[in-house]
């Protein structure tokens, strides 16, 4: 099904299972702090990133949009050597314009999801950027080319994972 | 009002929860980045992560060991061999250099040095790293318990790798050197020039803080100074790659770590270092600056004058020929023998002593493998206590210098 503009009668809503509510964001943060120590290469992945889109984008839900990016943030900081409230910040958009646009949109279909998740993709790193050059101070370049590269790596990845996570659904 | 309120309720509890985010960074910012003021619950996430790492490692190192140690063991008899052999070179190559720290010892010992060792270590396993591409770290299954503070160097036998950054009861975060906050201090092996090494975005290595007139030339090995006050002087750090005009007048070198930073497994957290005086002063061994000097340059003719001084410090080491004088030697043997001067007997000394030397140095080397270095007292050597009444009583017994390794004639002339 192509992306279409729906009422809200139109879309479906979906809930979670509090262990998966709770275990599948922590699976993400263990894998993302795991994997890249035995595969240099994982590190362009932000599984946490992945999981803030596709719950936001089920519930379709701002307020708890925002909240489970804030949540997920937080915590992918609490794990970092930086200040914490970078991802945060960064995470609370994303969940936030993700569950907004869940609410308007059908992103059920795969192109849909790959080109969402592209475009939350560069949201996030556009917002960490900036958050942490200007508040923070680190020295961060922006690279269109790499970010675009990682962005379409997250995107396919996130769009396998969703059709994953898929299964946990519960109708409302 | 109301009105207003419900329609933009969603964004209005954005804008509260970025209010409330933003305000707490700003908070730890002008704390200038001090974790402690996170630390509660920077351990609640640490502790809910780092139990799953750290069974998922050991069930890894545990399977990948039954692999290696019971059932891949194809080649190992060779490979047995190729070692031994190895050892052997090693062992030989251990002889000279002992010989060359034994007299880089004394001549710090005479100039007062204070020597960095490395006296304690903890070995510790990579379980995980901070998961985001953009800061490097890494956490240890080593933390309080373990005895692990902030600030502590993080080696590998390659090279270094970090600083402990965050503790926690087990385990520890720990900031990698090419993390763009991190700074060490620096220097060039050959040229001796000292700069800042600092981590890029990227996760590469610059050293900073080198003048652009300088010659930096690729492949020169880096080591740290020891002027951060984290890492031991020496320690190696990685090799220059490229080199090329930075900003203002520094040039701007591109290092590549001696460590493979993005696939450490186990390293070695320095939980203690020790200042002190070189060993070697304290072995009975004591010799003359102007005699090790000399052995460096074998190829100054020895003036009979100076010369005179030998003996006496030959007696010292305790390698004096019987029946040699205090001041018949020094004639003898500048008159007669004008190629062996008092830098081929200090050489013969220093071959002679330097088991002992070694032996001293036993608790340094182990120090690597985590043991604690032994110290000796200064107060231990009876010679030094009380110099002026020794030398007379020396003379009559030089004939067994070897088995005398503290000759009570020590030379406590002015050095």
């Amino acid at each position: 099904m192509p992306i279409t503009y729906t009422s809200g009668e139109q879309i479906e809503v979906y809930r979670f299972s509090i262990p998966v509510t709770v275990g599948v964001p922590l699976l993400a943060l263990f894998l993302q702090a795991f994997l890249p120590r035995r595969f240099p290469f994982f590190s362009i992945f932000d599984l946490p990133l992945l999981v803030t889109i596709f719950f936001a984008m089920a519930r379709r839900n701002p307020i708890s949009g925002l909240f489970t990016g804030a949540a997920i943030g937080l915590a992918q900081d609490m794990l970092g050597p930086y200040p914490i409230g970078i991802y945060g910040i960064a995470k609370t958009v994303v969940g936030f314009g993700a569950s907004s646009l869940g609410a308007k949109l059908d992103v059920e279909n795969a192109g849909a999801r790959l080109l969402v998740t592209l475009g939350f993709y560069l949201v996030h790193q556009a917002v960490y950027f900036g958050v942490a050059r200007y508040m923070v101070s680190l020295t961060l370049h922006w690279s269109w080319g790499h970010d675009l590269l990682a962005g379409l790596a997250n995107a396919v990845v996130g769009v396998v994972l969703y059709f994953m996570l898929d299964k946990f659904k519960q109708r409302t | 009002m109301e009105s207003v309120l419900g329609r933009y309720r969603n964004l209005i509890i954005l804008v509260g929860v970025l209010f409330l985010q933003v305000l707490g960074l700003a908070v730890q910012v002008k704390r200038s980045g001090d974790a402690s003021s996170t630390r509660l619950i920077r351990v609640w996430a640490v502790d809910l992560i780092t139990p799953f790492e750290r069974g998922l490692v050991w069930a890894q190192n545990g399977t990948s060991n039954i692999w290696h140690d019971y059932f891949f063991l194809r080649g190992v008899r060779a490979e047995n061999r190729q070692l031994k052999e190895k050892i052997e070179q090693m062992r030989l190559e251990q002889v000279r250099l002992n010989e060359d720290a034994t007299q880089a010892h004394r001549l710090q010992s005479l100039l007062a040095f204070k020597e960095q060792f490395i006296a304690k270590t903890v070995p510790a396993q990579v379980i995980g790293s901070s998961g985001s591409d953009l800061s490097r770290s890494i956490y240890i299954d080593k933390g309080e318990n373990a005895g692990l503070k902030p600030d502590m160097a993080v080696i590998t036998a390659g090279g270094i790798v970090g600083k402990v950054w965050i503790v926690y009861p087990s385990t520890s975060l720990v900031l990698m050197i090419n993390d763009q906050s991190s700074g060490v201090g620096a220097l060039l092996e050959k040229s001796r020039l000292q700069g800042v090494l600092r981590g890029t975005p990227d996760g590469e290595l610059i050293l900073e803080r080198v003048m652009s007139d300088e010659q930096v030339a690729p492949g020169e090995t880096v080591l740290s100074s020891g002027g951060d006050q984290i890492f031991p002087k020496g320690l190696p750090v990685g090799t220059v790659s490229r080199v090329s005009p930075g900003r203002e007048m520094f040039l701007s070198i591109r290092v590549k770590p001696a460590a493979d930073l993005n696939r450490i497994e186990e390293v070695l957290v320095v939980a203690e270092k020790q200042e002190r005086e070189p060993a070697v002063a304290e072995s009975g061994t004591r010799a003359r600056a102007a005699d090790i000097l000399a052995q460096r340059l074998p190829s100054v003719p020895d003036k009979p004058a100076v010369a005179g001084t030998v003996p006496l410090k030959s007696a010292a080491s305790g390698v004096s020929a019987p029946g040699l004088g205090a001041s018949s030697k020094p004639q003898a043997n500048a008159a007669g023998k004008p190629g062996t001067g008092t830098g081929e007997v200090l050489k013969k000394v220093v071959q002679k002593t330097a088991p002992a030397d070694s032996a001293n140095r036993g608790g340094t080397d182990s120090a690597a493998s985590g043991s604690t270095t032994n110290s000796i007292p200064s107060s231990a050597n009876p010679s030094s206590a009380n110099p002026p009444a020794k030398p007379a009583t020396a003379q009559p017994k030089p004939a067994n210098p070897p088995a005398n390794p503290q000759p009570a004639t020590t030379d406590d002339s002015p050095h």
